[in-house]
């Protein structure tokens, strides 16, 4: 039996607590921002807020920012795969 | 080491025997034989409806067939040949075989996730071929185009399944590889000296794990559609078909990495073995490798040229595209500089890889004539375009699974083939590769579309030179695997290292026990240096 | 056969995977994308129809299991066992309740002729008809990843408590874990595209 655990990361209750209190004022943001007709930078707002949530959970709910530099660097270029893929669609869309 | 130790005599787990030491093993060289099995069972199948189709067109009007089935036949020699050929073969196959051994591992790092892939692998073929017998063949070519794909009566949803879970299988065998490459490599083999093969598969693998999702997310989209009718491709309901041109050209492009990606790294391990030489430009490979990844995932677009997307899209993809010719470039250059000045020995699987350089070079410059929108709208979809997937798929992938076959076949099995069929074969193959393949380009320039089931008089010449050089090209096929075959009949008495390899794959006995080494592997600092080799082999010509 | 308990490639394995989740569901935002940028205006006629409520419960309850799956882990490393058991009930407990709002939102849609291939959507605004294409194909796929990660963490419920799972080794409900706060990240995107749209 091959045992390599590596000595894991404990995040204190109190940390994971504040963590929820940010996202659910976040979640309360988005909701009144979205109340305000900002034209086209409505969708811009949301998806910042959202990305912002999202950093939170990623980087503390699921340890990221204690990870190794692997799982950190792909995950990241997962992301970036995304914003191509979604990004490169509108050199078709917007111009057609 | 004495012959009983190899991994065909010692079952993982042990308490199983006969078939089931085999169907729930988790010996990684184990479930690589299988796939070998399994997958040359659809190359043979599909190869057989390919060289009907050809039949078929050899001359104008009915020949063999009527056109439902020539559809049908088509569709499914893509489908089978793509999802389940090209694909797995290289990883699946060679990868599981030899990449833990490569980097000096016992095993990959999910040995139930690798037996999962195969029985979802196994699943997905029996979708596959389940399509064939309800509900009727599918008859859309393996692009799956919307608003057909959605319309026609026939059996896609099946094959549509298939696709699906064939991709899981591919996706879950990248997940292994990554995660293998990552934590299990031998102490003291750091990146720069894991062998070219193994490097190629960990870029295939990153290409599997991202592009896969989006081809699967895209079938289900047309699951859906054919059984809910959402409209999301429907222009009457809103949608747009091209849109599902996009999603699937983001998985399928990067997925023509996954075929080639594997391919080229046989070719890297072959040529300095055969040229007794460094391979030249060891980082430059690792690098194109990587960059062949990355680019080949920005420039799907490509295919779409006459689809109705818009003119900037046509203009930036067509720029985008010259630009994976150049990693593809530097590896050619590569293995040529490596042949340079190099002692070349002459073996069946050095000639098949210079089949490989040849041919693939021919496909990929043609596809410059496909990538450059000006002349594609001209030759889009047409024989041409039939023509140079060929020369890449078959000319490259396939003749690199041939050279891989002939390379590791004694590693493997432990049996030496008959050198002087494999070259008969080989030449085969490759005359009558030309003569199938090259009238398509003179007959796609001409105007002939592909996948239709008749054509006018003046295509007929082409057809019947395309359609000859077919035969000659199975008949080789067919002396090659026969001639493989009857290597087991000869006594398993291959040395570890029949070639003169440096790869740590040659330092372990043939067929390799089951843990792979016996002792500790000893990790050289640089995968390719020849100088013990050349020393062997000098002591032992001057006696 | 040498058996590995590396948790460290066995958590590189999870995230691979997560990382295949990701482009699946990213394919449908593709989509959203797309359609969002043809329809901006009957997107926003769609996202009024939608359920704030519903809507903004569910986000707050998933956030709320997403933060009771990390506790649990940190409950687990400092060795209290019946705590994280509870606080992994509660996010499967969660998972539950939020299944059973999408349900009453979805059968409330349908019992307004919102579905797919409706009469009312496909004579209706083209646009409307793709935002509600998409709402259920998404919150359909979202759904069944919900189930998928009730059952993931009910799995490591039963191992908690028969002991399988312990502060020495809890890989598996860290993995686990992973997934879950991919279902809540992916809904924390799904969450503004269509309820909050305007």
């Amino acid at each position: 039996m091959k045992i390599t655990n590596e000595h894991p990361h404990v995040i204190s209750y109190k940390k994971l607590i504040g963590i929820l209190i940010a996202l659910l004022i976040l979640t309360a943001i988005t909701i009144s921002v979205s109340m305000v007709d900002l034209g086209k930078f409505n969708v811009w707002a949301a998806l910042l807020i959202a990305s912002t949530k999202c950093t939170l959970v990623v980087l503390f709910f699921m340890h990221l920012k204690y990870e190794n530099r692997v799982i950190r660097i792909s995950f990241v270029v997962t992301l970036f795969c995304v914003a191509i893929l979604i990004g490169f669609i509108f050199w078709d869309i917007s111009f057609r | 080491m004495t012959e009983s130790d190899s991994f065909f005599e010692t079952p993982s787990p042990t308490k199983y025997k006969g078939i089931w030491s085999w169907l729930i093993t988790m010996d990684h060289k184990r479930i690589a034989l299988m796939y070998l099995f399994v997958i040359l069972f659809w190359f043979f199948g599909a190869l057989i409806l390919g060289l009907l189709i050809r039949t078929e067109l050899m001359s104008v009007g009915r020949t063999i067939m009527g056109a439902q089935t020539y559809n049908a036949l088509f569709t499914l020699h893509g489908v089978i040949m793509i999802f389940l050929f090209i694909i797995p073969a290289i990883p699946a196959i060679f990868g599981n075989f030899l990449l833990p051994i490569q980097i000096g591992a016992d095993d990959v790092f999910f040995p139930k996730l690798n037996l999962l892939s195969w029985y979802l692998y196994i699943l997905g073929s029996l979708f596959a071929v389940s399509s064939l017998f309800f509900g009727g063949p599918p008859d859309t070519g393996w692009t799956f185009y919307v608003p057909f794909s959605v319309s026609t009566k026939t059996n896609v949803s099946a094959t549509l399944t298939a696709a699906f879970i064939l991709g899981m299988s591919s996706m879950l065998t990248g997940l292994n590889f990554i995660t293998t490459i990552h934590r299990m490599r031998a102490k003291g083999m750091r990146w720069l000296q894991i062998p070219l093969f193994t490097w190629s598969l960990y870029a295939t693998a990153w290409v599997q794990l991202l592009a896969t999702p989006i081809l699967s997310i895209t079938l289900l989209l047309v699951l859906f559609e054919r059984i809910f009718a959402i409209g999301l491709f429907d222009a009457s309901k809103g949608g747009d078909p091209i849109l599902y041109q996009h999603l699937f050209w983001m998985y399928s492009h990067p997925a023509v990495y996954i075929m080639i990606l594997p391919g080229m790294g046989v070719i890297s391990e072959i040529i300095p073995v055969f040229s007794r030489k460094s391979i030249f430009g060891y980082k430059a490979i690792v690098a194109s490798s990587m960059a062949i990844a990355i680019a080949g995932s920005l420039v799907w677009a490509h295919h779409m040229f006459t689809s109705g997307m818009s003119d900037v899209a046509v203009f930036v993809f067509s720029l985008l595209t010259f630009i994976v010719a150049i990693p593809s470039a530097v590896k050619v250059f590569s293995w040529i500089s490596t042949m340079y000045k190099g002692s070349i020995l002459m073996t069946p699987p050095l000639l098949f890889s210079l089949g490989f350089i040849y041919l693939f070079s021919v496909g990929g410059l043609t596809g410059l004539v496909l990538g450059s929108a000006g002349t594609d709208i001209h030759v889009h979809d047409t024989h041409f375009v039939v023509a140079h997937f060929h020369f890449v798929m078959f000319g490259g992938t396939g003749f690199a699974f041939f050279a891989a076959l002939h390379f590791w076949w004694p590693k493997i099995f432990g049996r030496m083939y008959d050198f002087k069929k494999a070259y008969v074969a080989a030449t085969m193959i490759i005359v009558g590769f030309i003569f199938h393949y090259l009238p398509m380009f003179i007959l796609g320039i001409m105007g002939l579309p592909r996948r239709y089931y008749d054509y006018m008089p003046k295509f007929e010449t082409g057809n019947m030179l395309a359609g000859i050089g077919g035969y000659i090209l199975i008949a080789g096929i067919a002396l090659m695997f026969f001639n493989l075959f009857a290597s087991f009949k000869n006594k398993r008495d291959a040395e570890a290292d029949p070639w003169g390899g440096t790869t740590l794959e040659w330092t372990v006995p043939s067929p390799p026990p089951l843990h792979n080494f016996i002792a500790p592997p000893e990790i050289k600092d640089y995968p390719y240096d020849f100088s013990d080799v050349i020393k062997k082999f000098k002591a032992e010509s001057t006696g | 056969m040498e058996t590995h308990s590396d948790t460290k490639g066995a958590r590189l394995g999870m995230w691979l995977f997560l990382y295949t989740e990701i482009m699946l569901f990213s394919g449908m935002f593709i989509l959203y994308a797309a359609y969002l940028h043809k329809f901006p205006t009957d997107f926003i006629e769609g996202g009024k129809e939608l359920s704030l409520v519903f809507g903004s419960v569910n986000t707050i309850i998933l956030l709320i299991s997403s933060f009771s799956v990390a506790a649990s882990i940190t409950a687990l490393r400092k060795n209290s066992r019946g705590l994280a058991a509870g606080l992994l009930a509660a996010a499967v407990a969660i998972g539950g309740i939020f299944l059973i709002n999408k349900y009453f939102e979805w059968g409330q849609k349908i019992h307004h002729g919102i579905y797919p291939n409706a009469p009312a959507l496909v004579n209706g605004p083209t646009g409307e008809n793709m935002f509600f294409g998409l709402y259920y194909v998404i919150t359909g796929l979202h759904g069944i990843h919900i189930i998928i990660g009730m059952v993931l963490l009910s799995v490591c419920l039963v191992m908690i408590l028969k002991n399988r799972i312990h502060s020495g080794n809890d890989g598996i409900l860290e993995n686990c874990g992973l997934y879950w706060h991919l279902v809540d990240i992916i809904w924390i995107f799904i969450f503004p595209l269509f309820y909050l749209i305007i």
